[in-house]
Parts: structure tokens; sequence; C-alpha cells
């Protein structure tokens, strides 16, 4: 399990890294925390010629509120997400999350960019990403996009992101005073894989849902948001009858992968529980 | 083989310039170049927390770490460990509590226990695994472990409070 | 000599005295043979079978040869002239049968990850950059991986050589009337049984640098295993050398549970390297590859039933045990023994006139399989105790109640089991009774049905248990393994008046030198502390047994005590004639020789030793100055000392996901004497995780082709931190009289009702809701199927 040969180059700016990128022939992967690339190398499952890495790119670090969104720079460590204030007051999701994300060692390194581009189906961000309907800000050498998370997980371990180009930030619109949130995973260990995991974001004003947002991860090549489920949630009231209509939606909304250790049928009612326990949640918050 | 690159970091508290293939993980670095052997190799793939070290202050995992993303870094190892007083609580605690068996786990168990204590944790045995969920052990069941951390968080608190 | 050293009989066996290698360890000072170089030293990393079973077509090594770095690509032809084949089997397993094997794959390919072709290169990078250039070519051949299935007369052979298809082994025990009892009980349970192959993922993987000198014909290999001695003799009968030129040092060991002491084809093939190239060679599999090379264990399909009289006395039990192996089975030890220690060990805590066992032993194009942690005892106790709790439901019996009508009481040994085993004498009653009082068993009992009228299902289950310990020759060399029943110490006193010992037994971590040092201070009047204990290197130790089958501390600790006392004896005369007194009057104690009726008459062992050393003109002529001893102890008496206990578990089941929850696990445990109580506790609770483990996670996973799905550690799931409980622990004592020291083994104990007091806990806890599982390990999905939530 050792790494094949490579060359390694550091860019100090994003302009510096798309030429290197650009040197490379294509043949050049991004580094940022490496918590997902350099295990994959030394799997050999990847043998680029050039490991860029992008760490010290200024854009690509610090949280700030702007304009009703709050900017995650890519480089910011699981632990920060974890840790910050202002995620912790206007992306109060994705602090909920963040505790489930691997192991604390593993949260001190990783990066929230690196771990949405790897896109793991499995990894809890990019869900949460999905229920936020954030925002990824994509650079490229002719200038800067956005794309919404539905848009940006394409499939298994592919995303929006095209090679050469990096992921700088992704933007979060705050909380609103009315917005509840639960998120939660079924695994069999602590930090495992998650057999399912579930984030769900409302906003709920006397009693009755409106912005349901519900998105699995764990269910298929990519996160997963349930429509079926969340029109039934819209504009009802969070009650046990509705929490039972959402569940059964969801039967309609996932059509879970093969999978002989969580086969489809274990899959989908693992689902149901968990959305009937986290939506359970909201309304004993709300009582 | 890819041309070495120049690398410098502080390794132990002393600055350290050398040369490095950009392929070899800090913990094949440390490992290998620098025979800081309390590093130790596990699994390679994050997963069972042997090769954990100090990086900035915080446990990283050196087998996910290029040496070469070291560049600039503070890197201490088990080694590196020997004036703190805290790790020196710990070290006895493990001894007395027979922690350690076959060892194998032991650095980065206290690199685990360390940043624990050092973050305030208090003596609560499920944060305590908590915070161990990615350092596997297979020999102590990981009890005498939780007992020893525990031991040092409460002398910890205590100490704070009365200062 | 001050007041304090007077003090007579100052005992440090029985003390909680703390490990001077944990002290090591903690500091980041340990060294295990990872961490070990040597100069001119290659690296080794190999080409492996892609495929389950198949025949190489094509193995072009060509381009690996001229890569950067590479010093040699070997082959089988390279290594034939030079290590000779070996093959698995003992004589006392009449009839079994298995091919022969050699380090690299021939013609025919076995299993996934069979080694093919070996790279020696400058760095393990670059060993593994230049495997990517061998070409290897595999015809496929039909792979063997259901045991029912491999039974079949018209199943294809997982090796194509093998003599008797796909059947390694078989044997029947029976006493009378099995029959007859079954047809004429008044209760029969009977239950269908699968338990998953797992593995010993011990954090330091398996690890050899062997060093191999052409100048002498030495070979020395440093070799993270439990038993030197027997590789010692291994590499020089299949390496053609002199047994004396061949030297195996194991430092540090991190971890081994059984799985370091079996033959590898790696390390044969990097002992031969060294000795081909003369270079030192050094090889560490990755974790991948450990998942690939180390032994599987348990893997077994066991169909079981138990005849019980209207009272609920059990009166017999009737077990028929399939347990798949590899393609071949494990030098020297066998794959077989497992599946021989199951049907022995069934029923073995109870009053049970009659038994029949019948154990068939099956190749599989798997892994190979053999001895782990607790060898077949997880599987009788888990098959066994299933069965007295399903009798128990059916009986309108209390699970302690059952238990306590049919264990062997402990005023009735010796006794012996329907399997033939002798117990010189157990405490199952005792046990049985302080485990209810350790667990609080009534009050577990209130708080579990009130929860459940909240829905919540939480469940107990018991578990009681023999172990083997101690075992004697009648267990390998009996069928002609070369693998010592005995072991041999050296003890000595030091110009300065301190003790050093060299003793074949060995550690990785359970303590060895720790109570090795307890006993020899105790014989010698010295502090623990004094006493500096040497283990693991076969040109500096006595040749023995080493540690494997809880044997150290009860064969090794004994050795260590009659050395001692031969030792203590010759220090007696010795200052015996200085003192002018009888030697036998003299006492050693608080680092001085006493006289037994006036303290006043003593000297220091530092007089003693220096006298003997430096000044022995002043003795008396012809006496014996000699201050090292050696002794070597075999067991007699018994063929093995049984050791028993019991275990308890507390699960909660959450009958919508299928998770289990472990809340508390207790144990109480009779290992005899007790040398050290804080190394005793520490290796039950180790040895209960591990059996929690199987019970709950660990499997090797293999699809129908034979590839292993789950091969690393983000994949296959060992018990970690987070999920497992605290341990309560208990002793009784009940010394054994084959030995002075009385002590019996301890290390296997936890792993060997562990997962049978779970899976019983589980079933407790599902029973209101009619489902019920016996299956390891118990996973969500097997839960609900069990509950029938998920039909598929």
């Amino acid at each position: 399990m050792k790494a094949p040969a490579f060359t390694f180059e550091r860019a100090p700016t994003l302009g510096d890294a798309f030429d290197l990128f650009e040197a490379g022939g294509g043949e050049a992967i991004y580094l940022a925390g490496g918590h997902s690339v350099v295990p994959s190398l030394a799997l050999r499952l990847q043998a680029p010629e050039t490991l860029i890495d992008i760490a010290a790119i200024p854009e690509l670090s610090g949280i700030r509120e702007e304009a009703g969104m709050l900017r995650i720079g890519a480089m910011t460590r699981h632990a920060e997400i974890l840790a910050d204030p202002l995620v912790a007051t206007h992306a109060p999701l994705l602090a909920m999350a963040a505790p489930h994300v691997a192991h604390p060692a593993i949260r001190n390194r990783g990066t929230i960019g690196g771990n949405l581009c790897h896109a793991d189906p499995a990894s809890e961000f990019p869900a949460v990403m999905l229920a936020l309907e954030a925002e990824m800000e994509i650079a490229a050498p002719e200038g800067h996009r956005r794309v919404p998370a539905r848009d940006f997980f394409v499939d298994l371990y592919e995303t929006a992101c095209a090679p050469g180009e990096i992921l700088v930030a992704l933007h979060v619109p705050v909380a609103g005073p009315a917005t509840r949130c639960a998120f939660d995973e079924i695994s069999r260990r602590r930090g495992d894989y998650a057999m399912i995991g579930c984030a769900v974001q409302i906003t709920l004003e006397a009693g009755r849902i409106a912005d349901p947002r519900v998105a699995f991860l764990s269910v298929g090549a990519t996160p997963r948001r349930v429509p079926g489920c969340e029109a039934v949630l819209h504009d009802a009231l969070l009650s046990a009858a509705t929490i039972a209509k959402a569940q059964d939606a969801l039967g309609a909304d996932l059509d879970p992968m093969d999978d002989p250790n969580v086969p489809p049928a274990m899959r989908l009612h693992l689902a149901r529980v968990l959305l009937g326990r986290l939506l359970g949640q909201l309304e004993n918050d709300h009582v | 083989m890819s041309e070495q690159i120049p690398l410098s970091f502080t390794l132990n508290g002393k600055p350290v310039a050398a040369f490095v293939e950009p392929r070899k993980s800090l913990a094949d670095f440390l490992r290998e170049d620098r025979a800081l052997t309390a590093t130790r190799l596990g699994c390679e793939m994050g997963t069972c927390g042997a090769c954990l070290v100090m990086m900035d202050g915080a446990p990283a995992h050196a087998c996910l770490v290029l040496a070469a993303q070291a560049e600039g870094a503070e890197i201490t190892t088990l080694e590196g460990q020997s004036e703190d007083a805290l790790m020196a609580d710990l070290q006895a605690a493990f001894v007395d509590r027979n922690a350690a068996q076959c060892g194998f786990c032991t650095s980065g168990m206290l690199t685990t226990a360390l940043a624990y204590v050092r973050q305030g944790g208090t003596p609560d045995r499920a944060a305590i695994r908590d915070a161990l969920s990615g350092n596997y052990c297979r020999c102590t069941g990981y009890e005498a472990i939780v007992d020893a951390i525990a031991g040092v968080a409460e002398a910890a608190m205590h100490k704070e409070a009365a200062a | 000599m001050n007041a304090e050293g007077l003090r007579i009989g100052a005992r440090h066996v029985g003390t909680p005295l703390r490990r001077e290698n944990a002290r090591r360890h903690v500091a980041g000072r340990s060294r295990f043979t990872t961490d070990l170089t040597l100069p001119q030293m290659l690296h080794a990393a190999f080409v492996r079978s892609p495929l389950a079973h198949g025949r190489i077509t094509e193995l072009d090594v060509s381009e690996a040869r001229a890569a950067p770095g590479v010093h040699a690509v070997l082959t089988a032809a390279d290594l034939a002239d030079c290590c000779t084949p070996w093959r698995g089997t003992l004589d006392h397993f009449a009839g079994m049968t298995s091919v022969s094997q050699r380090p690299l794959a021939e013609e025919e390919v076995l299993w996934v990850g069979h080694p093919v072709a070996m790279i020696l290169a400058e760095s393990r990078a670059m060993a593994e950059d230049a495997s990517e250039l061998v070409l290897l070519d595999i015809e496929e051949l039909p792979a063997v991986t259901d045991p029912h299935a491999a039974l079949h007369p018209d199943s294809p052979k997982a090796a194509l050589e093998a003599e008797k298809g796909n059947l390694c082994f078989e044997t029947v025990l029976e006493t009378g009337a099995v029959d007859q009892v079954f047809a004429e009980a008044a209760h029969v349970v009977e239950e269908e049984f699968t338990f998953g192959r797992h593995t010993a993922v011990t954090l330091e993987p398996r690890a050899i640098l062997a060093d191999f000198d052409p100048s002498t014909r030495r070979l020395t290999v440093h070799q993270g295993t439990q038993t030197p001695y027997q590789f010692q003799d291994t590499f020089a009968r299949h390496l053609g050398l002199e047994q004396s030129n061949v030297r195996v040092i194991s430092p540090d060991v991190g971890g081994s549970f059984g799985m370091k002491l079996h033959v590898y084809h790696e390390e044969m093939a990097v002992a031969a390297a060294s000795v081909l190239h003369g270079r030192p060679v050094r090889y560490v599999p990755d974790r991948l590859e450990t998942f690939l090379s180390d032994i599987h264990a348990r893997d077994h399909r066991i169909t079981a039933r138990m005849a019980l009289d209207a009272e609920g006395h059990i009166l017999a039990m009737d077990v028929h045990d399939i347990a798949p192996i590899g393609p071949f089975s494990t030098y020297p030890r066998t794959s077989v023994a497992e599946g021989n220690q199951v049907i022995r060990l069934m029923g073995a805590p109870y009053r049970m006139p009659d038994y029949r066992g019948r154990l068939q032993v099956v190749f599989q194009n798997k892994v190979q399989t053999s001895q782990y942690r607790a060898v077949g005892h997880p599987i009788a106790c888990a098959v066994t105790e299933a069965l007295v709790d399903k009798a128990a439901v059916a009986l309108g019996l209390d699970p302690f109640a059952i238990r306590a009508a049919n264990v062997i009481a402990d005023d009735a040994y010796p006794a012996r089991s329907a399997t033939g085993f002798e117990f010189e004498a157990l405490s199952h009653e005792e046990c049985l009774g302080k485990l209810r009082d350790l667990m609080g068993y009534d009050a577990l009992r209130e708080q579990q049905a009130a929860l459940r009228d909240r829905g919540i299902y939480r469940g107990i289950g018991i578990a009681p248990f023999v172990e083997i310990t101690n075992p004697g020759a009648t267990f390998y060399g009996i069928g002609g393994a070369r693998i010592s029943a005995q072991d041999g110490a050296i003890v000595k006193l030091t110009p300065g008046g301190q003790a050093q010992v060299a003793i074949s037994i060995t550690e990785q971590g359970q303590g060895t030198e720790t109570i090795i040092a307890q006993i020899v201070a105790d014989e010698l009047g010295l502090d623990p502390s004094q006493v500096r204990v040497t283990t693991g290197d076969t040109e500096t130790t006595p040749s023995g047994g080493a540690t494997w089958a809880c044997r150290g501390a009860g064969i090794g600790g004994e050795t260590a005590l009659r050395a001692a006392r031969k030792l203590a004896a010759q220090i007696r005369a010795i200052s015996g004639a200085v003192l002018q007194k009888d030697g036998d009057t003299l006492i050693l104690s608080g680092g001085a020789v006493v006289s037994a009726d006036n303290p006043m008459v003593a000297m220091d062992l530092s007089e003693v030793a220096r006298i003997a050393y430096y000044r022995p003109d002043t003795l008396p002529a012809g006496i014996d100055t000699s201050l090292s001893v050696a002794h070597h102890f075999a067991p007699s008496g018994y063929p093995f000392d049984f050791t028993n206990g019991i275990q308890a578990s507390h699960v909660e089941v959450d009958p919508e996901t299928g998770i289990v929850r472990l809340l508390r696990h207790w144990v109480v445990e009779d290992c005899g004497t007790i040398i050290n109580p804080l190394l005793v506790d520490e290796q039950i609770r180790g040895g209960v995780v591990q059996g929690l483990g199987a019970a709950l996670f660990e499997e090797c996973l293999y699809d129908e082709s034979g590839q292993l799905t789950n091969g690393s550690m983000a994949d296959y799931l060992v018990p970690m931190p987070c999920e497992m409980p605290d341990i309560a622990i208990a002793h009784v004592e009940t010394p054994t009289k084959d030995t002075i020291l009385g002590a019996k083994g301890v290390g296997e104990a936890g792993t060997a009702a562990a997962s049978a007091a779970a899976m019983n806990a589980v079933n407790d806890a599902l029973l209101p809701l009619g489902a019920r599982i016996t299956q390891t390990p118990m996973t969500p999905l097997r839960i609900l199927r069990a509950l029938k939530t998920i039909t598929d």
C-alpha cells in the first residue's frame, strides 16, 4: 500500500493551480486535505502524474456571512465546521451533521471541499448540501460559476466540477427564525459509512410545515432529495399522521442499490424508520 | 521514481530540512527517514489510529498526510512529547491501569487522549469512547484505556477548579 | 540489611504488579519487527492470484525484473531447490488429507491472494511498482465456496490433487445409546447454527526480516511470532540448514492471538529468498494482504439437538459440525483442531450422560483457516448454551435454574465428560452463584419487564464455559507435530545478587515477563524489579513450546518456579557453607539468606554471589559454585488443566433497525492460582471483546466466485471503543494440584463464552417479539430477517 510515483506542486493562487494543471496535460489532480486522495493513491486506485496542493490558496479558506448567505471556503476542515459559531447559527444542519463525519482525527484534516468533490454517496455533507440548497462556487480559468447542489452531485464519485476546475466555496442560505432541522444516521459502528442517513430541514410555523427539504445519503450513486415525501410534508401539520404518510411516500422516492449487506428492502425500511425518528424529534421539540 | 523535493517543517520542536520523495507519506517519512518508529502503521488508510501524530496541535493520521503536505507545519510524535506534563500523567495512568498490552496502538491512543484532555474533555466514559472512536486496539477491550484517560481527565478538572 | 528485608514470606504472586514492558510502550520505545532495518536490506512484495481457483497459463516477470530498484523477481521455479514443501496433516487425526504447499504457486492457484511471484527491491514502494509489471494469466477453474455443495460427490475439487475430494477429515464421537435417549426423552430442542468466518486483525501485521549470512550459513530471522522455536525448526528443516545455525528472534509482537504461529507462504518465501540472495529480506504484509493471507477462523454450519427429561435434566446432545476450511490444511497445526475442539467441548459444563458429535472438515477456495484465540470454544459454548436456553423456555425454567440443575456439582470431581475429557476440579456452582450476585440478576429482570412495557427490548444472556489450558503432548506431539509440549528456563544469580531468567514462553503483551519475574522473585526472596526476564530468542533462551493454548502461565510459570527452586537450593548450599548452617534450615527472603531459627544469622544474596564468583577459594573444597540453573518442565498428570467460568451479557435490541447495543458484560472466572490479578482481568476483558466482535461485527464475506468482498479495515468491522461495554469481573480460585504453582490458563476464557452470552441475550430480548437468531455475527439484516421485518 504505497502510492505510485508522482510529482508534487504547490499552488499559491488559483491562477497557479490552473497553470500547473494545464502544464500537467490533464494527468494532474488537486490535493486539499488529502484524506480521500492519499488513501486512494496508497491503494493505487489512481495514478496521477502530478499532485497540485491547493491548501494555501487564499480564496479557499474562511467562513463568513455575505448577503444572507454563509460562505464556507472549500479548505474548511470538518473540525472547524463543528466548532464555528457562524455555522452553528446560520447552518445548524451542517453543524449537526459534522460529528457524524468519520472520527475526530479525520475531522482535523479532512476538508469540506475535498469531501464534496469526492462525492461519496455514503458521506454526510453532500446530503446536507442538498437539504440546504447550497450553491457550489466553482473556479475555472475562464471565471467562477455557481452550481446548485442538486446539479453538483452527478454520479458515483462524480461532480459537476470538471477536470481542472476547483471548488472554491459553498454558499448556504442562512437559516431563518422558523427553520428547524435534524440529522442522524444509522451505522453499525460510530463513524462508519452509514447504512442510511437523513438530513431534514423545514420551516415550521404554528405547527405547519413549509419548504420541507429531506435528503438521504447511502441510498444510491448520489445523495437524494425525496420529492414525493416532501410534497406530503409541504403545508401539512407536523403530526403523527403526516409523518406516517411521509414515510409511506419514500417507497416511490427511493430505489436503493443492490447490496448483499443492506438489501434494497432493508435500506428503504431503515430510511422510513430514520425519517420517522427525525420528524418525530422535530414534532417533540415543537410541542 | 519521481524527483525528491525539499521539505522543511518543525519536528518535535526542532526545524527539519530534508528532501523527500513526493509519494512518501508523513508516516513513512517519520519512520524511515527520521527513525521515529513510535508512529506505527496499522492500516495505511486512516481507520486504525496507530499513526496519529500531533500536526499543528491536533491529532492527524500520518498515513493520510503526504510528507510534502507537512511543509511549514509543526509535527510532534510521541517521542517529542516526553517533556509534556499532561502526557506524563497519561503515560503513568496507562501503565497503572495496564492500558497498553502489545503496545502497537499505544502511541495513537495517547495522542488522542492528550488532545481530549487538553481540550477540557471530561471523565465521562461515553465521551471518552467517542473521542477514541477511530482508535483500534485488539488487546485490551478498551475499558482499561477509558479508565486511564478518565482518571487523568478527572485530575485535570480538579486542577483546573483549584487554579 | 534492614528490618524490612527480614520480613519473611512477602509474596509477589497474587499482587497486581505493573508491567515494565508497558513503560516502554507508553514511552514509544517498543521495538517491533516492523521497526527493524538492516544494512543491505531488501523489501519484498508479492504478486497474488486474483482468482479463487485456476491454472497459471502465463507468468512473465521480465519487465518487472528490469524495473528501477528491483533486485530480483522470484517464481516457484526459483525457490524449488531451496525450500521443501510442507503438508498440514497430523497422525492423530486419522485419515485426514491435505495437498502439500510451496512458498509460491507452481501451476494451480487455490485462493484469491495465493502468492505467485515475489519481488525483491530496494524499497517496498519500488517492489509494489514492479509488481504491477508482472504479466499473469490464469485459466479459471471452478471455485468451491459452499461447504454443503463441496461435499456433493459431483462437486468440483478445491484442490485438483486432493485425495478424497473436498473432505479433509471426518470423525464421529459417540456414546452408547444416543438415538434411544432422544426417542424416549421428554423434551428435545434443536436448532441450526451458522457461525461466520473471521480473522485476527492484529494491529501489527505479521512481520519478518530474514537475514542469511552465506559466509557462515547462519540464518537469523526477526519475526513477529508466538513460537520462535517452532519456526527455528521449520526454517532449518525446509531450507536445509543446521538447526543450530538458525536463530529466530521475536522482539515486541503487536498482537498475535494464535494467528502468528502458523506457517505462511510469504514467510517461507522470504526466508528462502534471503538464503538464495544472501541479503536481509523484509516483508510486512499491508492491511489488504493480511485479510488475504492471515489465517481465518471459525466458520461452522452446525445442526444440534439436546434431549432433556421432564424436569429439565440434560440427557444427551447430538451435533453435526460441517467446518469449511481453506484449500489445504494449515501447517503444522492443521485446520482440523478447531472443529475437533468444537465437537469435544459440547455440553462440557454439564452432567450429560450421552453424546454424539460428528465433524466434517471441508476444503474450499478461500484463505486457509486455523487456530485463533479460544479454538473451538466459542462455537461449542454458543451451541450448547443456545440449546439450554431454548430448553429453559420450553420448560418454563429460569436460565440460572436450568443451569444450576445441570452443571457438574463442585463436590463431584474428578469427573469425566461425555466426550471423554477428564476434569480435575471445576467450580460451576460457585461461579453461578457469584455471577448472579455480581450482575444483580433479579433487579435486571425487573427492569427488563418494566422497559418492555415501554417498547424497549432488553435481554440477558448467560453462558457457563469450560476452557482447555496447559495442554500436554497429547495435543500435537502425539500426532507427529514438531511442537514442544515442555518449556525450559535458565535462572541465574548475577554477581551483584540479582536474578536473570531466560525462558521459552513468549510475550505479546499479556504480561508473560512480569508474571515470571513475580514467580522467580518469590522463590529467591527478591523484589520483582531485581529479576530480569528474557524471552523470544532461540539462541539465548531454552527451547520450548512458547505461548499458545493458554499454556504460558501454567506451564511456563511452573517451569520458572521449579528452575528458581533449584537455584534457591544452590544458594542455600553455598551460603550454608559460609554460615555453617544446614542449607535446609535457610530461607531466601528480602534479598538475603536467613536462618529459619535465628534471623540474626543471615547474609545478603549479593554477598553469596560475591563469594561464589570472586572468592570461591574461600569456600570448602569441592563445593558446587554454580549460580545458573536450567530446568525443563512438561505437564504430567491430567492431559489438560481445564478451567471454567460463566459470562453474562446485557443487551438492548432496537427492533426497528436491528441494531444491538451492548450495555454491560460480566465474567466470573476460575483459572486456579492468580499470579497477577491486574493482568488476568485485562486478559479476560480483551478476550471478551474479541468474542463480542465475533458475535456482532466480524465476518470475512465472500462472493460465490471466492472473492473476499470486505478485505479492508473500512469494510471488515472490528470491535471499536464506542460499541463495546464495560466488563465486570470476579474470580473463584481452584488451583490445579498437577503443579506447585497451581495456575491454569486464562487468555482464551473471555473469548470462549462472550459470543454465546451475547447470542442468548439477544434472543432473550427478541423472545416477546417471537423472533430467534442462531447465526453470528448478529447483523442488523439478520435480526430484521429474524423479526420478519425484511422478508426477501
